[in-house]
């Protein structure tokens, strides 16, 4: 055993990215066990080590922890990127919250069918433009400092810079209205582990193509 | 200002009844500031009171909180309902996820075209019975203890007794195979402030009728 934590997912972002680049941000090695068939699935259904039969499944601590927030939730308590008490977590936690809604807007996009798929990339367009993006921007507008949330970095900063790389892959210049996310992605992005990150041969997952999507609707059912 | 959390939303249970529930269990107080029209929820957009222009909204400690997620978390931490360390709050995290999960299918249901309603009935069945009462009930035979998690009243206990009483309105006989689920039942609705928020009176809203539906898309289009 290493000690590392254990990823098991399928070879792609879905719900699984987010660890990866959370575990990254806090330089933390991490191994990743690729389920690449419905039997792999099965076989840790079987084996009874997925709490409710469904992945991300993180081998962390002594624990097989599921269920992505949770997942998330403890890996940054445990590196100190939860913020200093209750209060700048409820904070962390909503904008959290927010980035979640846009990227799971973004990961379902080529899920969607082929007549529904270019209104609800102009849906993902408007909402990451008016409802998400602005809000953040006055967050940094407000206080003025480099990081969202008591002027230190925390699971906010590094889930903010993930949505906005994800929301640029959508339409490459959709930051052009907000000048501080421009400077808080370019900031961000220098941090030395979240670089490591965004260099190639790093453990961060490509695009979703259309291969990934039949290898999940094959291996998941839907 | 009375000091006591304010939630807003319509009156009726969607997304804040866990809300409602864990305030309650907690023996905190509340008031509510109920949503009738589209006219109030463009009100409170244009006053810039909702982060995302949503609801739920729950003004708390000088906060005006949202999303369900963020303010469950918050209200636990502070009331002491979210374990004892790190572990114990994973656990926790854990199973109020995998309930959320079989909480989102019910709180869709009344919004399901006719046609599908029974399949969804059949999914929302199947699912508590086969992938989440089985877990809870285990955790409890395995421990032995009254509670989920650290031999101690957590979110996790509120929200798995709600998930419960939720389901079985649409399934009667649900908790049948699950005898650690019905003795937990029966101890955690005891429980002094549970058991209040139990009586008619209380704050608990109703099961979605057609009425909150309507209101609903009314409201949020």
């Amino acid at each position: 055993m290493s000690g590392k934590p254990k990823l098991h997912y399928t070879k792609g972002r879905g719900k699984m990215e987010s660890i990866r680049w959370l575990l990254a941000a806090a330089g933390v090695e991490f191994e990743e066990e690729f389920i690449e068939t419905k039997d792999d699935l099965e076989k840790l259904r079987n084996d009874g080590v997925l709490m409710f039969q469904q992945v991300p499944m993180v081998e962390i601590d002594g624990m097989k922890m599921v269920q992505t927030r949770a997942i998330l939730s403890y890996i940054a308590a445990k590196y100190n990127l939860y913020g200093k008490d209750l209060k700048e977590r409820a904070w962390i936690d909503m904008y959290v919250e927010g980035t979640t809604d846009l990227m799971g807007m973004i990961m379902f996009h080529p899920f969607q069918p082929a007549e529904a798929k270019e209104k609800n990339l102009a849906l993902i367009i408007e909402r990451a433009t008016t409802r998400y993006f602005p809000v953040y921007e006055k967050a940094l507008k407000d206080h003025g400092q480099d990081y969202l949330v008591g002027n230190k970095l925390s699971w906010a900063d590094v889930h903010l810079l993930e949505a906005i790389l994800m929301a640029e892959e959508c339409k490459p210049d959709i930051l052009s209205a907000f000048p501080l996310l421009q400077a808080f992605k370019g900031r961000t992005s220098n941090i030395p582990t979240i670089k490591k990150f965004l260099q190639p041969g790093s453990q961060r997952k490509p695009q979703t193509d259309e291969k990934f999507v039949a290898l999940v609707r094959k291996i998941f059912n839907f | 200002m009375s000091g006591k959390p304010r939630l807003t939303y319509l009156n009726g249970r969607g997304r804040m009844e866990p809300v409602r529930w864990l305030l309650a269990a907690a023996g905190v107080e509340f008031e509510e500031n109920f949503l009738e029209t589209r006219e109030q929820y463009q009100k409170l957009i244009q006053d810039g009171v909702l982060m995302f222009q949503q609801v739920p909204l729950v003004e708390i400690d000088g906060m005006k909180m949202v999303q369900t997620r963020a303010i469950l978390s918050y209200i636990a931490g502070k009331y002491n309902l979210y374990g004892k360390d790190l572990k114990e709050r994973a656990l926790i995290d854990m199973y109020v996820e995998g309930i959320a999960d079989l909480m989102q299918m019910i709180l869709m249901f009344p919004f399901s075209p006719p046609e599908a309603k029974d399949k969804n009935l059949d999914s929302i069945k199947e699912r508590a019975t086969t992938r989440y009462f089985p877990v809870f009930e285990k955790v409890l035979k395995q421990h032995g203890q009254d509670f989920l998690v650290g031999n101690k009243f957590s979110w996790a206990d509120v929200q798995l007794l709600e998930a419960i009483l939720a389901v079985e309105e649409k399934v009667p006989a649900v908790l049948s195979g699950f005898p650690q689920l019905q003795a937990f039942k029966i101890k955690m609705s005891n429980m002094p402030t549970i058991k209040k928020f139990l009586q008619p009176g209380s704050p608990k809203k109703p099961p979605p009728d057609d009425c909150y539906v309507e209101k609903v898309f009314k409201i949020f289009k």
